[in-house]
């Protein structure tokens, strides 16, 4: 196999020195991780390289030597390095070397012992692969390959070779823990020998998040508490709450602010992102609902809203009064059944009157139940949102009526005419079979069955058309209820911390490696840059969506057509928990 | 080493194959598709531009004129930045895996690295494409639950599209490889 060598960059021009590393059997991979330099006593370097073994729980050993000639080769230096491969015993033994020009490098193995496989080449063939330390160590790949065997050295031969020098790199952080500043027995060369990276903001956030966190997450508890205690659990009060969508909002922050606060440290970096995420989210959430507070309650706008809501109720009503009146003369041309067109067009018709009547006994406090609610954009856009569908609900609530009344009485016709045509045929529904069996029937009971079959059938134009109209307006508002529950679904699940992340720092998320392949010479090793190849927007969203409420549309079109032809009630819109109806 | 053919594509339009041979253990093959070419673009910005002026003087209103001529500079751009492909490259590297890249006009570069590991075999595949049946060049992958299964078929060339000719000699240097990696991998 190939042997590669991977060089961090970072280390191209450093001086002479000794390759720290890790080295990887089964991949045949040489990870260098530090240079180590002139002079160094072996002993102090062997006592370093056992701390970061155990600290780390990597295999990290002397690799071998690297030698940067600016001038002519020294002959003493050669030997000097072929020595130091007695004093650091590693198999096999590396020798790297760039001369001066800076384009030239070779590189030699050493293998100690013969190899054991005869047929395999006499020489071996080494590919050196430059990798950026800083980008490697902070990155990660998708999707994770878990590692279970931590045990120093040992990685299971089905891992890819790159995910094993992914997590080499990631596991040594103890190893560039020390800069050139430093006061230490030996000298690396690494991504932060220059200066080790760090934020006073960050410390100073990770320092008072303790407090904070605490203060909060005990705050948080008595308010879901509170939520939870028996009186809320009562009937009244259930089943408004289960009904409510702004319940249902209300209660998904809260287990978000309780995830963002709880004291417990994420554990791995899928907990960190889905934190930073919600973190993302409620703060999204709660700046475009100030922004809205601000909006509306600039210049009286909450006074104009208030002026313009009753009468576009009134006008509404009108609007379905004169759908009345026009289904019940001749519409569209068809001829329904006067008497049953009368009967409910006028029941239809005093209930638009009930409901205009306690629309204008509320007119007087509308504005001040806007006014509060207004208020409730501060929690966050969703909670105003959900408002706002709530308010429709409630506000259409006659139309939903309507259409309950009309399905019932459609759904009840066609059973019953399902029913007399089987008995109209000789048959007859058997409870016990679940199955249609043929029934000998009476003849005083066949003349009323069809009799009754005959009324039915000819009064189901009216009943039909009726439920038709009422379940196109209950589709309009359920419609209208469902793009503003999307708009609350995105805010809520929207990654934006991974999106931005992606965007800004796109080598955090990583969907593979890419190679590219340097200036090579005849006779010297094949040289490649990797660089890290990031993970596409489209695997971003999916991977960090932000789990929704779960109000998405359980019946599928066909489900939701068949519910429709027979007047089966249709609910588009099922909470968690919600009992079927 | 470098060395550049010509082949044809299934369409008839002129391929160029670049092979460079870095190393007995690293190979690239660089297929550079046929351009954009000036008739076609010409004849779908001549129609765009007649169909709105035709809606113009039904409507008289300019705004139609301006938005044509915004969804064209939009339509140009988008299909040059996610459609155009202008360059395909398979560099394929012993033990070390198999990487495609395509480039696109805009200069735009989408690149999928495959680990060797992971690599069953890579075969010419026969399909049925519209009305003809063309042969492609395609990469399988190992099961990591059956030994003898594969997980997936990864095509190559699936923008340039090169006849027979062009596949088999890809084909020929990639086995070349594959049959040395076999040979010495430590895994069975």
């Amino acid at each position: 196999m190939v042997l590669k060598a991977f060089f961090p960059t970072c280390c191209v021009s450093v001086d002479s020195g000794l390759l720290v590393g890790r080295w990887v059997p089964e991949h045949s991979s040489a990870v260098v991780l530090a240079v180590l330099h002139f002079p160094f006593i072996p002993i102090q370097v062997k006592q370093l390289l056992a701390q970061v073994r155990q600290a780390s729980e990597v295999g990290v050993a002397v690799l071998g030597t690297w030698c940067h000639c600016r001038q002519e080769p020294e002959e003493s230096l050669g030997r000097f390095l072929e020595g130091l491969g007695a004093v650091f015993p590693h198999e096999p033994w590396l020798q790297l070397c760039r001369e001066r020009g800076g384009t030239l490098w070779s590189c030699e193995v050493t293998h100690r012992q013969a190899p054991t496989d005869p047929s395999a080449p006499g020489e071996d063939q080494v590919m050196l692969i430059f990798y950026d330390q800083r980008q490697v160590l902070l990155s990660q790949l998708h999707p994770p390959t878990v590692l279970p065997d931590r045990q120093a050295g040992a990685t299971p031969a089905s891992t890819g070779g790159l995910a094993a020098v992914f997590d080499t790199v990631a596991r040594s952080e103890v190893l560039f823990r020390s800069d050139r500043f430093d006061e230490g027995p030996v000298r690396l060369s690494h991504w932060q020998s220059e200066g080790v990276e760090a934020s006073i903001l960050a410390e100073l956030a990770r320092r008072a998040s303790g407090p904070v966190c605490l203060l909060l997450a005990s705050l948080l508890s008595l308010v879901s508490a509170v939520g939870a205690c028996r009186v809320f659990k009562l009937w009244p009060l259930s089943f408004v709450g289960s009904k409510l969508s702004t319940c249902e909002q209300l209660r998904h922050r809260l287990e978000h602010l309780t995830l963002i606060f709880s004291t417990r440290k994420a554990e791995n970096s899928a907990q960190l992102m889905r934190k930073a995420n919600t973190v993302a989210s409620v703060l999204l959430d709660v700046a475009l609902g100030l922004t809205l507070l601000s909006w509306l309650h600039g210049r009286s706008r909450i006074g104009h809203l208030a002026d313009a809501l009753v009468p576009v109720a009134d006008h509404v009503a009108e609007e379905l009064q004169h759908l009345l009146q026009w289904l019940m003369g001749a519409p569209a041309g068809l001829k329904m059944n006067r008497a049953l067109d009368q009967v409910l067009g006028r029941f239809f018709l005093y209930h638009i009157h009930l409901w205009i009547s306690y629309i204008h006994l509320m007119s007087p406090f509308i504005e001040h139940i806007l006014w509060h609610v207004g208020l409730s954009a501060c929690l966050g856009l969703t909670v105003a949102l959900s408002l706002l569908s709530d308010i429709i609900a409630l506000l259409t609530f006659h139309i939903y009526c309507f259409y309950v009344y009309g399905a019932r009485l459609y759904c009840l016709k066609i059973h019953g005419l399902s029913s007399l045509w089987r008995l109209f045929r000789g048959k007859k529904w058997n409870v016990l079979r679940q199955r249609v069996d043929s029934c000998s029937y009476d003849l005083d009971q066949l003349f009323i069955g069809t009799l009754l079959f005959t009324i039915l059938l000819f009064l189901l134009p009216t009943t039909a058309l009726y439920y038709l109209v009422f379940t196109l307006l209950r589709l309009l508002v359920v419609a209208v209820q469902g793009l503003i529950h999307l708009l609350v679904d995105l805010i809520n699940s929207l990654p934006l911390y991974s999106l931005g992340l992606r965007l800004c720092r796109p080598y955090r998320l990583a969907a593979g490696v890419k190679f590219r392949v340097l200036q090579h010479e005849a006779g010297r090793p094949l040289r490649l840059l990797m660089q890290i190849n990031p993970l596409p927007y489209s695997r971003v969203m999916h991977t960090y969506r932000l789990p929704s409420c779960g109000c998405h549309p359980k019946d599928s079109w066909g489900a939701l057509c068949r519910k429709l032809f027979f007047g089966e009630l249709i609910y588009p819109w099922r909470q968690r928990g919600d009992k079927q109806d | 080493m470098e060395d550049e053919r010509s082949f044809s594509d299934i369409c008839g339009g002129r391929l160029a194959l670049q092979r460079r041979y870095y190393s007995p253990s690293c190979r690239e093959f660089c297929l550079r598709c046929p351009r954009l070419s000036l008739r076609s673009l010409t004849a779908v910005t001549c129609t765009v531009w007649l169909a709105a002026y035709g809606l113009f003087t039904l409507c008289e209103n300019s705004m139609i004129l301006s938005a044509a001529i915004f969804i064209t500079l939009l339509g140009l751009l988008g299909y040059l930045h996610f459609v155009k492909i202008d360059q395909e490259t398979l560099l394929i590297i012993d033990s070390l895996g198999i990487q495609m890249t395509s480039s696109y006009a805009s200069g735009k570069e989408s690149t999928t690295f495959i680990e060797m590991g992971k690599v069953k075999d890579i075969v010419i595949n026969e399909a049925i494409y519209m009305q003809k049946v063309i042969y492609y060049l395609c990469i399988l992958l190992k099961d990591p639950v059956e030994p003898h299964g594969i997980a997936q078929v990864v095509p190559v060339f699936q923008s340039a599209k090169p006849r027979l000719d062009c596949l088999i000699e890809v084909y020929r240097s990639c086995q070349e490889i594959l049959a040395h990696q076999k040979a010495t991998s430590t895994s069975p």
